[in-house]
């Protein structure tokens, strides 16, 4: 549980298009970092390297180093990395015609557990972690897309707990939900980040103010700033993080 | 380049307002304590009236201030422009309630012959005076050496202070009956004193601005 991140001249294109250009950045563990910068910017692509998706793009290639604790993330298989480094999208993605139980139990049963027992324990709490189970402990057969918005990213970030990643990389999971569940998800990041390495993208800069404990501030590739929330929102280094965090550009 | 434009002419604004109300409070003080060395009631009686209109200047920066922070998340220099706003706001008023506190030492006053020495008292004026525009010339500049300047002559005046209380407690010792004027000379003297400690709090409020940096001026 919870293992650190540390990233080392990492290099990232799609053809000719150099997208992440030299990021060496460490993620610590049990905390939440927040990626933030203007669109086009590489942050999302820097993500999907960090649990080795970017590869799976047409003419994507990657260099560099991304260590997960004392192993580097290219020397292991990939399908080992995504179950470590688990991902949530902007969109609630659940499997459309899963129930919500199964949406959870899916990686579990591809993971090699077969136990009904262990398997309906580790729902439980996988759906307590993504503060959800109390809203459907009584529905766990219902088709996942009978739930709201922002309870099918909650079931999403429950379907990627469940089976215990180190890392918990988030790209916008609250940018397509209303501002009760943007809360929900956010209160939940809160909770996470006391088990979890958390990576977080978003646009909303008060939202990386809110729950990030330190900000990574990207522009045209490269990492402009990277430090404690609380300096980079009040007293940034950079006049380009602060013409982008104030709105004076983007 | 993506421009806040409403927020801009909202943070001038808020400049704009804050010079208005610190060039007020600089007139209230020299008025108040123009009264005071003139021994002048009804023009003491018109700085304490006049503070209703420096309060209502001063909620009006602060709403300004709350307004922007609900509505435009402001963050890093923008914000401690606000926040430091907000501070400076508050300085002011207080000056202004100090004026108002002479004005009223100098109506208590009013019909008696002052027996006392008080050449301390202008002279702290005159610093305090000068304080008060090197803030608001550092704030408008925003011009750290400006501020900082306002730490040497706080010391002057709180050295002013003291030399007055001294004078003041040397002869209330020889004439226990001056002792009642005596104390209402010495608070003139502390209410300035505190004016000055203001001075340096808006200095303090100005490097903050600019450099996000905390500073001890007093």
């Amino acid at each position: 549980m919870a293992k650190s991140m540390s990233v080392r001249n990492l290099n990232a294109w799609y053809g000719p298009q150099h997208t992440l250009k030299d990021i060496s950045i460490d993620l610590d563990e049990k905390m939440a970092t927040a990626i933030i910068g203007p669109s086009g910017c590489g942050k999302s692509t820097f993500i999907r390297c960090l649990n080795r998706m970017h590869e799976t793009a047409p003419y994507a290639k990657v260099t560099g180093e991304v260590k997960l604790g004392d192993e580097n993330l290219f020397d292991l298989d990939p399908v080992d990395v995504r179950r470590v480094v688990g991902m949530v999208f902007q969109k609630p993605n659940p499997f459309p015609t899963m129930s919500i139980f199964d949406n959870v139990a899916m990686g579990l049963k591809l993971g090699g557990i077969r136990k009904q027992s262990e398997l309906r324990e580790r729902v439980e709490r996988a759906l307590q972690m993504a503060a959800l189970w109390n809203e459907v402990k009584d529905r766990l057969n219902r088709p996942a897309t009978a739930l709201s918005g922002g309870q099918q990213q909650r079931l999403c970030i429950a379907r990627a707990l469940a089976v215990e990643p180190d890392v918990l990389l988030m790209d916008e999971p609250a940018s397509a939900l209303d501002p009760i569940s943007t809360m929900r998800v956010e209160e939940l990041v809160e909770q996470l980040k006391n088990d979890y390495t958390v990576v977080i993208v978003t646009h909303n800069m008060q939202q990386a103010a809110r729950v990030a404990d330190r900000t990574a501030f990207f522009l045209s590739g490269e990492l402009v700033e990277f430090g404690e929330t609380t300096k980079i929102f009040t007293k940034p280094s950079d006049s380009r993080t602060e013409d982008y965090i104030t709105g004076r550009f983007g | 380049m993506q421009q806040r434009q409403s927020f801009d002419i909202a943070l001038k604004e808020l400049k704009l307002k804050l010079l208005r109300l610190g060039g007020d409070i600089q007139e209230a003080i020299r008025l108040s304590v123009s009264a005071f060395e003139a021994q002048d009631a009804d023009l003491a009686t018109q700085v304490v009236q006049n503070d209703r209109k420096i309060n209502v200047q001063d909620h009006e920066i602060e709403d300004l201030c709350i307004r922007l922070i609900a509505t435009q998340q402001p963050v890093a220099g923008d914000l401690r422009k606000i926040v430091a706003g907000l501070r400076l706001a508050m300085d002011l008023e207080r000056m202004g309630d100090l004026a108002v506190d002479i004005a009223k030492s100098t109506i208590r006053l009013s019909g008696q012959t002052l027996l006392l020495p008080i050449d301390e008292i202008p002279a702290m004026a005159k610093l305090i005076d000068e304080m008060i525009s090197e803030a608001l010339n550092a704030y408008v500049n925003n011009d750290v050496d400006a501020a900082q300047r306002l730490a040497a002559l706080d010391d002057e005046v709180d050295h002013r202070y003291r030399k007055l209380v001294e004078g003041l407690f040397a002869t209330t010792s020889n004439n226990p009956n001056h002792a009642t004027q005596a104390m209402t000379l010495a608070f003139c003297g502390r209410y300035l004193e505190r004016i000055g400690d203001h001075a340096t709090n808006i200095g303090e409020s100005v490097i903050y601005i600019i450099s996000g940096e905390r500073s001890d001026l007093n």
